[in-house]
């Protein structure tokens, strides 16, 4: 009977046995299979983001310890602070939760056999990697990477006087520039997979928030990524042909430069209109698989779905909107900062009914405090601070003391680095047991957890008041600034201890990961009781075309759990309703207030 | 238990440290001391909201923590509560915005009895135009800058004859007199930041950009550039001085104009003191 009514599994059945692994090296190398990709781009970006970890090392010993190691002078500093941030924010987090998160999850959470162009999504992986070689290889070209700051504001960037002028800002440019090409193949791949590709009876408002967060950031991504691109190529001619979109009249180091008529400022409107949305690129995924954490383990249904839904929405639009409260200092027209300053404050609602919608999930609930849960709420925590600062930033006047000090560097760290990492580091430990079929130990986890959360905290927290102090960021030398108390440097060198210890206590994470690889305690194929599709395969791992014979048919949303009546405390979406003799909930079953 | 009590205890540590930490803000040295305000409100606001999110997650994981046999409510969502939680959050918005714009609208408006100074940025030094006499600086274009024109100076505009050059890292500015900054640069971007006056703005070559302040008390500030420009983006400092108005005019007196330091006087040759004597102060 249910053979002939299942969507879409005859063609995928075709298309499977078109890119089925025949040998070791399509099998893990030149793999076709989502969740093969998945751990490709995962173990690249973790590897790259290594990199960038020890950069932030070596910038915090100048920071908190300035001149202790030898080798750190001004160029070396703002290339590791270029380097670091950039790696971060693109490399690593993009890429880890879009390309690793968005390719593992889609399919399997939206019951589709894989993404609807396997063979793009393997060029996509490649030509991300591509993208990381040449950015690594600017290490050992002359003059070294670019010391222009993550932003790469023109003309600075392309100018004598920064590290990097000679070829590391051509290598970076082109690596963004392979970058945004990668990440095309693969986004494209992630929309049209959830727009096209969900298994029957999965209607978007079935989705896992999840998902909607990971579509919902690949749609931002499209659509902001080229702006990126045309900046980067722009820059790039400016460079090497001495074109002038970037670039007005310049007398740089004494010498009148062949270059007119361009202009700094449309490099940053573009390089915001890209780089806003992209702090939502890394937030968005880390708010759907919060969403999800506390629901599972909270053995509860997200409070506000379709709320929550439509936030995750609502920030999307208006994350288009609000790329200028970047520049409030810019020297672009003031009269800007009304309408940005406005447009950013609205931006906050949207995100607080996700704050309070996921706390509020707790309420009532039966919290088991696993380790992918407590990352979950140090999530909450840390973002909820880090956004408590987004308000200074945002309100234009009040950022008019703040802009370029370290209380930017505070707020951004917390809000889309430490939180999202925080995210990534709870999605690891509950979605490990599903890659490779073991649990990660959860003593080293939990080790793991209190350092990286408490030590983060602790971090930058306090460095939030090294910007009320007026320490300006990206600065190589700190000391002889007479506003600035003589006891901030105390609090910088408490900062780099913090650190140095928050940076090694991520060995414990990858050993974990490596040694539960192999010893791991086998996970079963539903070691949290979960609801969603990927806890359902019939092989876990899931074997290539993830679900056997057949496609899962959907019935309910992605969070009944502790559905009154039920014997169990969760319904799988996949649990028809006849056989349980409770009528599935969804969104649309609504009770009353509290 | 443990995770309730040191989430709550983290709530504590911040608000203990805000308020018992020595790192605060630098005393104010002019007239933005709403921005301060603003500030303010936008910290207490925030810090209520930090304390109040925290403490009920807190609360709530020490409450519904597992028991064995304990079971969740099953709610999938208020629409009462979560209409008024969207109305309560507006508000706390609004709050913290409309002192914003209004403030942000006094930032952009500049006084009318404001007078005009310039600074010019360059890797990696500052140095200021006063407009002279007339009032009115003269009109520069990047191409004209070399060694005998810093400032890039039209030599043929006769109401940059009388403009007054400081091509030194040190400007003086006399109290309680309102100045519009008109900012430029040379070469990159740089940003004009002295903390004790709280306003910044960027110098962004190819346009001129401008920001207001009173200077309200007396005495020696250091200028940071707050926009990365280069490997010496640290070192390129310079000072703030804000005298009174007696100190301010012989100090004026002994700067170059342009005319002067086109006439062979290098700049920050001193000027004849009696040459000046006609100029209206």
């Amino acid at each position: 009977m249910a053979q002939t009514v299942v969507v879409g599994d005859e063609h995928a059945h075709g298309e499977q046995g078109l890119h089925e692994p025949k040998s070791f090296l399509t099998r893990y190398i030149w793999s076709q299979d989502h969740k093969v990709i998945a751990i490709q781009y995962s173990i690249t970006a973790i590897a790259v983001g290594l990199i960038a970890l020890v950069l932030s090392w070596l910038m915090r010993m100048q920071i908190g310890f300035p001149s202790s190691l030898a080798f750190i002078d001004q160029d070396r500093y703002l290339q590791f602070v270029t380097m670091h941030g950039m790696i971060m924010v693109i490399y690593l987090l993009t890429a880890l939760f879009l390309g690793g998160f968005g390719n593992y999850l889609i399919p399997l959470m939206i019951g589709a056999r894989d993404m609807v162009f396997p063979y793009v999504n393997m060029l996509s992986y490649w030509t991300y990697l591509l993208s990381v070689l040449v950015l690594v290889a600017s290490f050992f070209v002359p003059g070294g990477p670019t010391g222009a700051g993550w932003t790469l504001y023109p003309p600075q960037a392309i100018l004598p006087g920064t590290p990097g002028q000679e070829w590391g800002i051509i290598l970076m440019l082109v690596s963004l520039v392979i970058f945004v090409a990668a990440f095309t193949m693969g986004g494209l791949n992630y929309v049209t997979t959830v727009l096209q590709a969900r298994t029957r009876g999965m209607t978007m408002m079935r989705l896992p928030l999840t998902v909607w967060s990971i579509f919902t950031s690949t749609i931002l991504g499209l659509l902001a990524f080229p702006a990126l691109f045309v900046s980067g190529v722009m820059m790039l001619l400016d460079r090497v042909l001495t074109t002038s979109f970037f670039m007005p009249t310049v007398v740089s180091m004494g010498q009148q430069l062949d270059h007119a008529g361009g202009s700094p400022l449309l490099f940053q409107h573009l390089f915001w209109f890209f780089g806003h949305p992209e702090v939502y690129i890394v937030a968005l995924p880390a708010f759907g698989v919060v969403s999800d954490l506390i629901s599972t383990h909270a053995r509860k249904n997200i409070f506000g779905y379709r709320m929550m839904v439509w936030a995750i929405l609502a920030i999307g639009v208006l994350s288009f909107i609000v790329w200028a409260h970047h520049m409030y200092v810019s020297g672009m027209n003031p009269y800007f900062g009304f309408f940005f300053a406005t447009t950013t404050l609205i931006i906050a609602v949207p995100t607080a009914i996700k704050v309070y919608n996921w706390v509020l999930t707790l309420w009532e609930g039966d919290i088991h405090l696993t380790v992918p849960m407590l990352f979950a709420l140090a999530f909450i925590l840390t973002f909820v601070a880090g956004g408590m600062s987004g308000l200074f930033l945002g309100n234009v006047v009040v950022d008019v003391p703040l802009s370029d000090t370290y209380f930017v560097v505070a707020h951004f760290h917390m809000v889309m680095g430490v939180a999202p990492v925080l995210a990534v580091f709870g999605g690891m430990y509950h979605w490990y047991p599903k890659v490779t079929g073991r649990l990660l130990n959860d003593t080293l986890g939990k080790i793991h957890f209190w350092v990286t959360f408490l030590g983060t905290y602790a971090i930058y927290f306090p460095m939030h008041y090294l910007g009320f102090v007026g320490m300006p960021r990206r600065y190589y030398d700190l000391s002889g600034i007479s506003a600035i108390p003589h006891s901030a440097q105390t609090l910088n060198a408490f900062i780099t201890v913090v650190a140095l210890v928050v940076g090694a206590a991520q060995a414990l994470f990858l050993l974990n990961l490596v040694w539960s690889a192999f010893r791991g305690k086998p996970a079963g194929s539903n070691p949290w009781r979960a609801t969603t599709l990927e806890w359902q395969t019939p092989e876990t791992p899931p074997g290539h075309g993830n679900w056997g014979p057949r496609q899962p048919i959907v019935y309910r949303w992605a969070y009944d759990y502790s559905v009154p009546g039920a014997p169990e405390d969760f319904l799988p979406q996949n649990h028809p309703p006849e056989r349980s003799g409770v009528s599935g909930a969804g969104a649309d079953v609504r009770h009353g207030g509290h | 238990m443990a995770v309730a009590i040191v989430l709550a205890a983290l709530v504590l540590v911040s608000v203990l440290f805000s308020v018992l930490s020595p790192w605060w803000f630098t005393p104010l040295a002019s007239n933005w001391g709403m921005i301060d305000k603003t500030l303010f409100i936008t910290f207490i606001i925030t810090g209520i909201v930090f304390a109040a999110v925290s403490l009920f997650m807190a609360y709530a994981v020490f409450r519904f923590r597992h028991r064995d046999g304990a079971k969740a409510a099953y709610e999938p969502e208020s629409k009462r509560l979560e209409i008024w939680l969207t109305g309560v959050t507006s508000v706390g918005i609004a709050a913290m915005l409309a002192p914003g714009l209004i403030v942000w609208d006094d930032y952009v408006t500049v006084p009318s009895e404001a007078s005009v100074v310039e600074v010019v940025g360059q890797q990696w030094n500052w140095t200021f135009r006063l407009p002279g006499a007339d009032g009115v600086l003269g009109t520069v274009d990047a191409r004209r800058i070399g060694s005998d024109n810093p400032f890039g100076l039209n030599p043929d505009d006769p109401k940059g004859q009388d403009d007054v050059l400081v091509n030194a890292n040190e400007l003086r500015l006399p109290v309680g007199h309102p100045v519009k900054v008109v900012l430029r640069s040379i070469d990159v971007l740089h940003d004009f930041f002295v903390p004790q006056i709280r306003a910044k703005m960027d110098l962004v070559p190819g346009m001129v950009t401008y920001f207001w302040f009173t200077p309200e008390k007396v005495g020696t500030y250091e200028i940071l550039c707050a926009e990365l420009c280069g490997a010496g983006h640290s070192a390129m400092r310079g000072t703030v001085t804000v005298v009174e108005e007696a100190e301010y005019q012989p100090w004026l007196r002994g700067l170059p104009t342009f005319a002067q330091s086109q006439a062979g006087n290098g700049p920050g040759r001193r000027r004849d003191l009696a040459q000046d004597a006609g100029a209206p102060r």
